[in-house]
């Protein structure tokens, strides 16, 4: 949905996993509503392009930064960068992750350990890093992308699940903790998002898939975005340790 | 200012404590540096050195002397 409003007018927010999918929706989102953003990805030059479209278009500053967030130093630099730069920071959306899917018996230790250093460890440093600045400001809104498997289960995916369900739990732990400090911790829990990391899972489970969401159709990043975008707003400032099903009535 | 004066102030300011008891003092050896009290210090000493100090070290910060030595990975000199 397109809205005439700058929501987040000159608001500094952090956003992992910028470069596609609901990281990107989000991304451009903000940026139309007026946000400052650090965009963040892994691959180096991979936002550059998009940093200066965006700014252009939006009439905002875009400023790309490139880590692994499973880097603790690096999320610390990127974290005391913004401090340095803009002594503020209001929102952060912990969105980047990694899907494997696996079925019982077949869970490597590799992929357990790659998904929860991504999954859970990475958004739990970040928010510890950010809420010292937001601390300090008395105030924040902090996303967590979790996903419908995180609430529901699926199977064949007891690693990524069990992930996602990390991301709630941290996340409603975050929220009573930081509540005194003004800083609101929900999730986003979408259910089948048209992504790239959604369609690889190939057509025919994608149709198999649809056929099982009341409202018969995927939803967009866009829509994703738009409840991110409500959450990072000063439209949501008594809602806090929430999860939000972003997901059509979708049953898994 | 000093950067011990920086560094004692931190203490001074966040725990309310006086100068010449700075010295002893450690965690939890007075009610007003609980686990609040402490991430109020970390808080304080950060602004005041314009760094981010990582979780182990954060943990690790048990007392005004701790606390020195900890600094001076951050290359603050005393």
């Amino acid at each position: 949905m397109k809205l005439n409003s700058r929501l987040l007018q000159d608001k500094v927010v952090l956003i992992t996993g910028s470069n596609r999918g609901i990281g990107k929706a989000i991304f451009e989102k903000f940026a139309s509503n007026g946000a400052i953003i650090f965009a963040a990805a892994r691959q180096v030059g991979i936002l550059d392009d998009e940093a200066l479209l965006f700014s252009r278009k939006y009439s905002t500053t875009i400023i790309p930064v490139y880590f692994d967030v499973t880097d603790t130093n690096a999320i610390k630099n990127t974290i005391l960068r913004i401090k340095k730069e803009y002594n503020r920071l209001d929102c952060l959306i912990n969105n980047a992750g990694v899907m494997e899917d696996a079925l019982i018996g077949m869970a490597t230790e590799a992929v357990l350990h790659k998904t929860f250093a991504v999954n859970v460890f990475a958004p739990i440093n970040l928010i510890q890093y950010a809420s010292k600045i937001m601390k300090r400001q008395n105030g924040g809104s902090i996303i967590n992308i979790s996903s419908i498997v995180g609430t529901n289960g699926n199977s064949g995916q007891i690693i990524y699940s069990a992930s996602k369900g990390a991301v709630i739990s941290l996340t409603k732990t975050a929220a009573k903790e930081l509540a005194p400090n003004n800083i609101r911790v929900n999730a986003i829990a979408p259910g089948m998002i048209d992504t790239a990391m959604f369609r690889s899972i190939g057509e025919p489970r994608i149709s198999e898939r649809i056929s099982k969401i009341g409202m018969g159709r995927l939803g967009s990043p866009e829509e994703v975005a738009d409840a991110a975008l409500f959450l990072a707003s000063d439209l949501s400032l008594y809602i806090t340790g929430q999860i939000i099903g972003v997901d059509g009535a979708a049953i898994i | 200012m000093t950067n011990i004066e920086k560094y004692n102030n931190g203490f001074i300011e966040a725990l309310n404590v006086e100068e010449k008891n700075l010295n002893d003092l450690t965690y939890q050896s007075i009610a007003e540096w609980d686990s609040v009290g402490h991430m109020n210090l970390i808080a304080t000493i950060e602004d005041a050195f314009e760094i981010m100090l990582e979780t182990d070290d954060i943990v690790d910060f048990s007392s005004y002397i701790k606390g020195l030595e900890i600094l001076e990975k951050y290359e603050i000199e005393f």
